[in-house]
């Protein structure tokens, strides 16, 4: 102690430390959106904003705790939930194996990208009607509008990523002596994944919008349903948490899609680790 | 031991790469081919290697007519072709097929410690310099123990100095099984450094028209007069125009 020279600390320089340091890392993109919402609760309680325009903040959580108490939020969330995946393997299934058959077999491609390609380009909410008139309102319609919304990006990306698998590795595996199996399992396969998991990501972006729009079809249980049913009491909080709930699972699903990328693809150059 | 009897190739779109390619090369020997690009180089390899039919002709290994990729032989390309999303042990380890585990292991083991890359097992190949990788390259053919291994202009995509590093070690390895080398490169002095003989291809389509046997002492010396002369000869050989000699003497 006795030989600490102490310097006084040049005036701001622990207030530039915080700020290089990592916690302030950590929270800064968080620091607009608080105070977004603490602008928010003060306006609304303040009068400035009306209650039936947009509710506080505090309403809304309490809006969302309260639903969460009485076992509805469960309920709605479970049913929304399943048709998210339900409609997701259905669709994702379908657009998987045409793209594995399109971009291995030429003669499946003939045949079939071009219509592929050609129904691709309906927009699938555009179809709501029609569903309706085949299945009704019921659950089938939400899955089926889901599965036909998911089915083209993850054929599109799987069909790509299996176009652009590089010869010269195909080659390596003939050398060795792979049978066509093995090629597939142990090079097209690896090789197509980057690809096949931008389109999974894609395809979660658009099985929750689809789901959102689908979910406002006459409906008896779901997120939607609980927007829905507010809107007709005046429940703007409850309105307001299930849009938020439909943005909260959104990001849980793009997270999911991310963690996967990160752990199956550790070996490609761009997704480099840290 | 290689044969090659009277093989020519033309190609669907009708061009006509190679004619009358005769030769034999025997257990161990290194042979290079050298020739101007588009002279159908690559094209011999793929056939020898069972990844390209002859139009005519056939090609024996060990006395087997080839008909597709043959397990004694193994090759090398200018890229290393490796498997990226395979560790450099996975990689070495990708070709070697109906060996026990525990020699799996020994060898892959050995030969990563040969080309010095035993560190470095659990990498990926992006964390690989291009030497690097291409040393992988260079163990995973040889951890086959081929009897015949073809290198396909193997070290044109590396710099001067890392190119003569690896032709020494390459030859430092080769001693350890002796296969059978044919290497196809246009880099003169790597062809005089390397090999018992240099054939050199010539024309469209392309066919041999000179060989060469190299008797110079081993290890061979660059700077060495002989060396030079021999250098001297193989151009002369390959009537270049000044442009292309230039280039190849870079
Ligand atoms: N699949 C193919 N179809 C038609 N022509 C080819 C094919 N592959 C190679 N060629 C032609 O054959 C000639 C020899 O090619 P190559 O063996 O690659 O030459 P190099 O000696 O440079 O390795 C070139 O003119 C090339 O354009
Ligand atoms: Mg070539």
């Amino acid at each position: 102690m006795a030989n600490t020279l102490s310097y006084p600390l040049p005036r701001g320089a622990s207030i530039r430390r915080f700020l290089r340091g990592a916690s302030f890392k950590a929270l800064a993109p968080w620091g607009v959106p608080v105070l977004l919402i603490l602008v928010w609760q003060l306006l609304v309680q303040f009068g400035w904003i009306s209650t039936r325009v947009l509710p506080s903040p505090l309403s809304v959580v309490q809006a969302g705790i309260e639903l969460a108490k009485s076992g509805e939020l469960f309920h709605h969330v479970k049913v929304s939930a399943w048709r998210a995946i339900a409609g997701f393997a259905i669709g994702g299934s379908i657009g998987f194996i045409l793209g594995l058959l399109n971009g291995t077999f030429s003669l499946s491609e003939r045949l079939l990208d071009t219509s592929v390609q050609m129904l691709r380009n309906i927009p699938h909410l555009a179809m709501i009607p029609l569903v309706i008139l085949w299945f009704g309102i019921g659950e089938e319609a939400k899955i089926f509008l889901v599965s036909v919304g998911v089915l083209f990006p993850i054929y599109i990306n799987t069909f790509h990523g299996i176009r652009t698998v590089d010869p010269g590795l195909l080659e390596m595996g003939k050398v060795y002596g792979l049978k066509p199996h093995e090629l597939f399992g142990q090079i097209v396969l690896p090789s197509a994944l980057p690809s096949i998991l931008v389109g999974v990501r894609y395809a979660l972006g658009i099985m929750w919008l689809t789901l959102i729009v689908a979910e406002t079809i006459a409906n008896d249980a779901g997120i939607g349903y609980m927007a829905m049913n507010a809107r007709e009491f005046l429940q703007t909080d409850v309105v307001v948490f299930s849009i938020l709930l439909y943005a909260l699972l959104g990001k849980l699903a793009d997270s999911i899609a991310r963690w996967l990328e990160a752990k199956l693809l550790q070996w490609h150059p761009s997704y480099q680790e840290g | 031991m290689l044969r090659i009897e009277q093989v020519g190739k033309q190609f669907q779109n009708g061009f006509i790469a190679l004619e009358e390619i005769n030769l034999e090369v025997a257990q161990g020997e290194i042979v290079s081919l050298v020739g101007t690009s588009g002279c159908g180089k690559s094209t011999l390899l793929r056939i020898i290697a069972g990844l390209s039919l002859a139009s005519v002709g056939a090609v024996y290994v060990d006395d087997e007519l080839v008909t597709q990729p043959h397990s004694n032989v193994d090759l090398i390309f200018q890229e290393p072709r490796l498997m990226p999303w395979l560790t450099v042990r996975e990689n070495v380890q990708f070709g070697l097929a109906n060996v026990s585990p525990l020699e799996k292991n020994r060898r892959t083991q050995f030969i990563l410690e040969r080309v010095g890359l035993a560190q470095f097992a659990e990498a990926l190949p992006r964390q690989l310099s291009g030497g690097m990788a291409q040393r992988v390259a260079i163990a995973r053919a040889l951890v086959t123990q081929p009897s015949i291994l073809l290198l396909d202009e193997p070290f044109s995509a590396l710099d001067a100095f890392i190119r003569m590093k690896l032709q020494d070690h390459l030859l430092d390895i080769w001693a350890d099984d002796r296969p059978t080398l044919l290497l196809v490169t246009h880099d003169i002095e790597e062809a005089l450094v390397l090999s018992d003989r240099v054939i050199v291809l010539r024309g469209t389509p392309g066919r041999i028209y000179q060989e060469f046997a190299i008797d110079l002492p081993r290890p061979r010396k660059r700077t060495d007069a002989h060396f030079q002369q021999w250098k001297e000869r193989i151009l002369n050989s390959l009537d270049l125009s000044l442009e292309q000699r230039l280039a190849v003497e870079a």
